[in-house]
């Protein structure tokens, strides 16, 4: 294709969210045993379930082993080399906003965050990690007027330590997986929500995390909970400055949704990616499992993937529930030596469970991007249905797609329906849309954002055009 | 309609253009001026597509000598986008199918961007709902329409259709329309005929580029030219069409094979 340097131009503009906060930062000392799990669990004063949880994790993690079958290839991560607990300093106890560092609102506005009242969002309540630490929530009084509990998970863990200990780890296990078990031993901070019987969440809730400090691993955990017949829609974003170390990233998110209830979990997850020679950028190792407990439940998970240096992970429904569903809607956008490898897994166990997935990969510079996913159908998931549709879209002729489908049926009355596809950007539908005007870079654009529209169309109305924005701006030099 | 005294919109001299390492023009001469409607014809392969592609900027298709200029300035340097926003339109043979884009979005992008050029306001989504809705009534659509993707699981004729109405709402100065007529109905070349009469300005020109006669029917032309191996052969009037079809192009090759052996 003649036009493929310009097409390679316009995917790599500069990163915008790379600035660091200059602000006073408490950290405890690089590396990582017992002593350090109970340092971290000390200073949240957290509740001696809590600290047997982690050190049951630590034990676990100490035996296993960083797993490599994904075929990703980076320097692997000197565990004992890291911080894990940073958090700006600043009194604790924040109750309101005006306690709140300037800088770290300011650091939160740049990011397009604003949080304090006159400017926060109008229909969406945010919860804004920096570092290891929540900074503020917004419209938690709103939220509570409906049952709803929106807070840092720390926080949750000494008001409400029932909801934390029946659920915290029944999702994704203490011994899951390798980043799991660390995870569990370290975690930070991150977002809890709680969502009782009958209660629709009157607004988006969300949440955003923000590194700040270069040497500093992230473990944040959310849990969400939505009993009954509730439902709510979640959006999390991320971004970090530019180091040229690698920042490891293995948060663990777990879902429960019990009878008649629905999550919808949204990520925007622009982390640093690295530079052009694909130095430095974050590895973003993270388990996301949800579990539709209850009958005629549903998770659905949509995620616009456009930084990390690696990406690794596979966001999970576990259909226990008869009549359960489980979507996965993704965009996963890599560029230089940018590496995804993410899908989903859909556990079917219920009857009549069904689920969706619709995964779309673009691959621009020497990345390489791939999907890869489960579908199990266990033997009483009578009448169960899956429907996968992966699309990969080449920029350039050094850029690589692959798709891994794995399919496990073990109920012969079950359907299962899969497509794939490859393209590259065509010459004639770009030369189409040139024809009439429309410059190249927006016509490139147009046709990604097209390419992608079936997963937009999933994403909450107030984060679809954030998310096309987030595409262009990775795709080119303007914002539309 | 035509003066001696209407100004040149299109002049290509001694156009050489290849594709894929193959030349495909091999000197075409077109002159084009102001309220003029000219048909091109001639079998397949002929060059007529390639002509159309090249005056619209294709970047397959590459320019190896000549010239092509639109209201006296040299257009070859222009990207595809430039020439449409002065007021070159191509109206596609087959219209690609774009899935996810939204064909009002589209529209109104593409509208916008030769307003823009206009000097004209852009217009905002319901300014443009308002004007696309008028338009449509040129070539009889329905604004359902509006509200899929870019030509896709459009009919033959509803591509077409969609555009003249992409004609109707950029104005261009000339309009290049490739094979507008095939694949159409009886119901749909007269909607599609009726829709380019109905834009043809005293200050815009229209080339049909065609295989038939019957869309001449439908719209008188100034000039005929027929094409045969990258070369304009022959130009005459309305009739030039009337003997082709009563003869076939047959009649044409023995024709121009005797002028040249007479040379």
């Amino acid at each position: 294709m003649p036009q493929t340097n310009t097409v390679e131009e316009i995917v790599s503009q500069p990163y915008k969210y790379g600035f660091i906060t200059e602000i006073e930062t408490e950290k405890i000392p690089k590396g990582l045993n017992e002593d350090v799990i109970r340092l971290i669990s000390a200073k949240k004063n957290e509740p001696d379930f809590l600290l047997n949880f982690r050190l049951r994790a630590y034990e676990q993690w100490l035996k296993m082993k960083e797993p490599d079958w994904s075929g990703l290839t980076y320097s692997k991560v000197d565990y004992q080399d890291l911080v894990y607990y940073a958090a700006p300093k600043q009194d604790i106890k924040k109750k309101s906003l005006e306690e709140v560092d300037p800088k770290l609102l300011e650091t939160f506005e740049k990011l397009g965050i604003p949080l304090s009242e006159q400017k926060r969002l109008s229909n969406v309540a945010v919860d804004a990690v920096f570092d290891s630490v929540s900074i503020a929530t917004t419209y938690k009084e709103k939220l509570a007027k409906h049952g709803v509990i929106f807070c840092s998970i720390s926080e949750a863990i000494s008001e409400y330590p029932g909801l934390i200990e029946k659920y915290m780890g029944t999702v994704v296990p203490i011994n899951d997986n390798f980043f799991a078990a660390l995870n569990s031993a370290v975690f930070s901070d991150g977002s809890f929500v709680y969502i009782p019987k009958g209660v629709e969440c009157p607004m988006e809730l969300s949440s955003y995390f923000r590194i700040n400090s270069g040497d500093t691993g992230q473990f944040e955990r959310t849990l969400i909970i939505a009993e009954e017949s509730s439902s709510v829609s979640y959006l999390e974003g991320c971004t970090a400055p530019m180091f040229d170390t690698n920042t490891l990233h293995a948060a663990v998110v777990e879902l429960v949704a019990l009878d008649n209830a629905s999550i919808k979990y949204s990520t925007v997850q622009n982390w640093y990616a690295g530079n052009e020679e694909g130095v430095g950028g974050i590895y973003n190792f993270v388990t996301k499992r949800g579990e539709c407990r209850g009958k005629k439940s549903k998770i659905s998970w949509s995620q616009v993937e456009t930084g990390s240096a690696i990406t690794w992970k596979y966001p999970s429904c576990v259909l226990q529930g008869d009549n359960s569903i489980g979507e996965f809607y993704s965009i996963a956008l890599t560029n230089n030596f940018q590496k995804a490898d993410t899908g989903t897994k859909m556990i079917h166990i219920g009857k009549n469970t069904k689920s969706k997935i619709v995964s779309k990969g673009i691959s621009a510079g020497q990345s390489k991007n791939s999907y890869r996913g489960l579908v199990s159908i266990s033997p009483n998931a009578e009448g169960s249905r899956n429907y996968s549709q992966c699309d990969s879209m080449l920029i350039g002729d050094k850029a690589s797609a692959n798709t891994y489908p794995y399919i496990q049926s073990k109920q012969p009355q079950s359907n299962i329906e899969h497509e794939a596809s490859t393209c590259r950007i065509s010459e004639d539908q770009l030369f189409y849309l040139q024809s009439r005007g429309i410059d190249f870079e927006e016509s490139v654009s147009m046709l990604i954002s097209g390419f992608c529209s079936d997963v937009f169309n999933e994403l909450p109305m107030e984060f679809a055009s954030e998310a096309d924005k987030l595409l262009a701006l990775k795709l080119e030099g303007s914002v539309g | 309609m035509i003066s001696s005294t209407s100004d040149t919109i299109l002049s290509i001299e001694d156009l050489h253009a290849s594709v894929e390492e193959q030349e495909i023009l091999h000197g075409v001469n077109l002159l084009v001026k102001e309220g003029e409607i000219h048909a091109i014809m001639g079998r397949n392969g002929s060059g007529k597509s390639t002509l159309s592609k090249v005056v619209a900027g294709h970047p397959s298709y590459k320019v190896l000598s000549g010239s092509i200029k639109f209201k006296g300035i040299d257009i070859l340097e222009l990207a595809p986008e430039e020439r449409a926003r002065i007021g070159i339109f191509l109206g596609f043979q087959y219209p690609v199918e774009i899935p996810g884009v939204s064909n009002l979005e589209f529209l109104r992008v593409a509208t916008n961007s030769r307003r823009k050029e206009l000097l004209k306001s852009e217009l905002d989504t319901f300014e443009f709902e308002d004007l696309v809705k008028e338009r449509l009534k040129i070539v009889e659509m329905n604004a359902a329409f509006l509200e899929r993707s870019v030509n896709e699981g459009f009919s033959g004729g509803e591509k077409k259709r969609n555009e003249i109405l992409q004609m109707a709402l950029l104005e261009p100065v000339i309009s290049i329309l490739d094979e507008t007529d095939s694949g159409l109905d009886i119901d749909a070349l007269r909607i599609v005929a009726s829709g380019i009469n109905r834009l043809s300005r005293p200050n815009s020109a229209t080339i049909l580029i065609t295989h038939y006669q019957r869309l001449l029917n439908e719209i008188t032309p100034d000039f005929v030219h027929i094409m045969a191996d990258g070369k304009i052969i022959k130009t005459g009037n309305k009739d030039l069409a009337i003997d082709l079809e009563k003869s076939g192009y047959d009649f044409i090759d023995k024709n121009n094979k005797g002028k040249e052996m007479a040379q």
